[in-house]
């Protein structure tokens, strides 16, 4: 993962504080501010409805072909509004370890 | 071939924008800028300009409908006054720290309160340190040309900042008088199509004007800081430019019969011509006086103006824009902070007159220069003089 | 001050064109490759408030930008200003108020107590017949051209056909006759 680097000589930042690398946001590690609970989906109880993705404000759920929702924890701030919102109860938020 | 006429200077400046074939046009109407803008919605509707006229609710929006315009790539211009100015002041800041060039005509007019609509530099002194070059008018045709420029300084890529045009509201606005217009194709060689270094694009998409943390901030301003300063060297280019073109030779400060001046006039804006004409009754009379008229305000042209007052034992400087509680106006204060540290410091006495449109006449004038060589005799140790009030 | 220059300050009320006056000598005198300035006394005005317009015209560039308050001529479009406005005030030595009224120059100087010099037509009465309506700007150009060439008849055709177009022959024929008939008194 690229470090966001802006200790650069002032003649080399980019004009008028530009960013010039798109979407760049996504290399800053929110997932790091998890104070170690993180969601598990139970896939007995999953019914593929995707409110888990929809209500993430993070994008720590990816969309798979089978349906189903792979959580990714680079972006997952523990929250816990996906387990909330999932109408089947199926996410539970769990410690993780050290 | 360049066409004298009879013009209001409004919209000689409009026509100024025509030829500059600005891209987009976004403002919001106030007195005394509206005729800028009237006729160039009229130029847009009849379609001899073909650029998109953005009517906006509001000078905030209109500045930021113009920065986001110029952040797309597109020639952009607006144009507003007093209230108008303070209500876009967050978006100054913005347009210069973004790098962005856009150029805006500002037809001085007092900041109320009272409500006034007439002529002093109270409006674009408080967007003093907005990070805009800015530059003074002192006629019609100056304002015409001043325009024209404003757009190859603010694009240039060493610049690439916004560029502030000022003109007298109603006392240069709305005057008809002599001026020279330009034909299209004279302008064209001059003034070539905006060629942005860095735009929003989305096949090549970045973030302008993002989050900036105390990592960087600096970093930023600093660059600003250095295009600002850089720019004067860039000015000097263009006005060089122009005068081979065109035949007008525009310099940041221009001295009027200064050789042997005991006492030098120090002014800005079309102020500068009456004040001419006073310092041609007293030469008459045998007086030594000269006038030091400052055209480029920021960048400061600090070393144009010490050599333009050398030799000088006092100065007056004539602002029109109160500091209250300090010392006095912008102009005296810029002028006095040129001359601290300096071995050869002439007395300087700032005055400041025709606030909230008062007028000036020449009489004014010769009463500031015979105050200012009497207080220099007595050495007298003052902020500055408010001229004009009625105490009785 | 430049000998040369000529200044002229208008008196009428919003809405009978007394910058209209102004500009439009101004302009005929630049396209005669004169220098000329025009412009009114600035502020909010309404239909039939007094307003006032200065006008100055040189063969050098002009380099005054304040109010016109020594004119060397007094233009007043309307005369029921006299009673209110005090037109003469500032009048250079020598100058000249031009007055529309149906009155003589003799009855104005005994009324009015008029100390320079006056000159007199019945500009409401020519427009009336030329044009059908009292409007007596371009009347009173006529009226000022008589008592000082700033500018010709003939320069002036061109700002009056940008003007007025279609209406432009009247308004030239409502000057013409203000410049034969107005009396220049002393």
């Amino acid at each position: 993962m690229a470090k966001v680097d802006a200790m650069m000589p002032w003649k080399e930042v980019p004009l008028g504080g530009t960013i010039l690398e798109p979407g760049n946001a996504r290399k800053f590690k929110t997932g790091d501010w998890r104070s170690k609970v993180r969601p598990v989906t139970d896939k007995e109880k999953c019914i593929k409805c995707g409110m888990c993705w929809i209500f993430c404000p993070d994008m720590a759920y990816d969309p798979r072909e089978d349906g189903y929702y792979d959580w990714n924890g680079t972006y997952c701030k523990g929250c816990g509004i996906c387990a909330k919102e999932c109408p089947k109860d199926a996410i539970q938020m769990v410690a993780e370890g050290e | 071939m360049a066409k004298r006429v009879g013009m209001e200077v409004s919209i000689a400046i409009s026509e100024a924008v025509k030829l500059a074939n600005v891209d987009v046009i976004s403002a919001y109407p106030i007195t005394p800028q509206t005729h800028i803008v009237e006729h160039l919605s009229e130029f847009v509707s009849d379609g001899e300009l073909h650029s998109a006229f953005v009517p906006v609710e509001s000078e905030h929006s209109a500045m930021s409908a113009a920065l986001g315009a110029s952040a797309v790539g597109a020639r952009t211009f607006t144009a507003t006054s007093s209230q108008g100015l303070a209500l876009m002041h967050e978006i100054m800041y913005l347009a210069a720290s973004m790098r962005l060039p856009v150029v805006m005509s500002v037809v001085n007019r007092a900041l109320s309160s009272p409500i006034n609509i007439w002529n002093d530099l109270s409006d674009i002194m408080a967007e003093r340190d907005s990070g805009w070059v800015q530059v003074f008018a002192i006629n019609g045709q100056e304002a015409y040309d001043l325009t024209l420029q404003a757009f190859k300084i603010a694009e240039d890529p060493r610049v690439l900042l916004p560029v502030a045009v000022n003109l007298d509201g109603f006392i240069l606005s709305h005057v008809i008088e002599p001026i020279e217009l330009f034909e299209q194709q004279e302008v064209d060689p001059f003034l070539p199509p905006y060629k942005p270094v860095l735009r929003l694009d989305p096949e090549k998409p970045v973030s302008m004007g993002a989050f900036g943390s105390p990592e960087v901030f600096i970093e930023v301003k600093k660059q600003v800081e250095e295009a600002l300063i850089g720019s004067q060297k860039v000015v000097a280019e263009v006005w060089k430019d122009f005068g081979q073109r065109f035949g007008r030779i525009y310099k940041p400060v221009e001295s009027y019969q200064t050789k042997g001046a005991d006492t030098i006039l120090i002014t800005m804006g079309s102020i500068t011509e009456t004040a001419m004409t006073a310092i041609d009754s007293l030469r008459e009379k045998g007086r030594k006086v000269g006038l030091v008229h400052i055209r480029l305000w920021r960048p400061f042209p600090f070393k144009e103006f010490l050599q333009a007052i050398k030799g000088a034992k006092t100065l007056a400087v004539l602002d029109r824009a109160l500091s209250p509680g300090g010392v006095g106006g912008p102009v005296g204060l810029e002028v006095k902070a040129a001359l601290f540290g300096k071995d050869e410091r002439p007395y300087v006495a700032e005055f400041v007159a025709g606030l909230g449109g008062r007028d000036l006449t020449v009489d004014t004038f010769i009463e500031v220069l015979d105050k200012a060589e009497k207080y220099s005799q007595k050495q007298k140790d003052f902020q500055y003089e408010l001229i004009g009030v009625r105490e009785k | 001050m430049n000998n040369k220059m000529t200044e002229v300050r208008f008196h009428g009320r919003g809405g009978q064109g007394a910058v209209t006056s102004a500009e439009l000598v101004a302009l005929s005198a630049i396209d005669e490759g004169k220098y000329a300035q025009a412009f009114p006394s600035f502020g909010p005005e309404r239909r039939g408030a007094p307003v006032v317009a200065f006008l100055r015209v040189s063969d050098h560039q002009i380099r005054v930008r304040s109010k016109v308050y020594n004119p060397d001529i007094v233009v007043v479009l309307d005369p029921t200003l006299l009673d209110i406005v005090d037109v003469a005030a500032g009048l250079k030595p020598g100058g000249m108020v031009i007055v529309n009224t149906a009155k003589t120059v003799e009855q104005l100087r005994q009324q009015y107590g008029f100390k320079g010099r006056l000159a007199a037509v019945d500009a409401t009465k020519i427009a009336m017949e030329e044009m059908k309506v009292p409007i007596t700007n371009t009347t009173m150009i006529g009226a000022l051209l008589k008592a000082a060439p700033l500018t010709t008849l003939a320069a002036m055709e061109k700002p009056l056909d940008h003007r007025f177009g279609r209406i432009a022959e009247r308004n030239r024929k409502a000057m013409e006759r203000a410049f034969q008939e107005t009396i220049l008194g002393e």
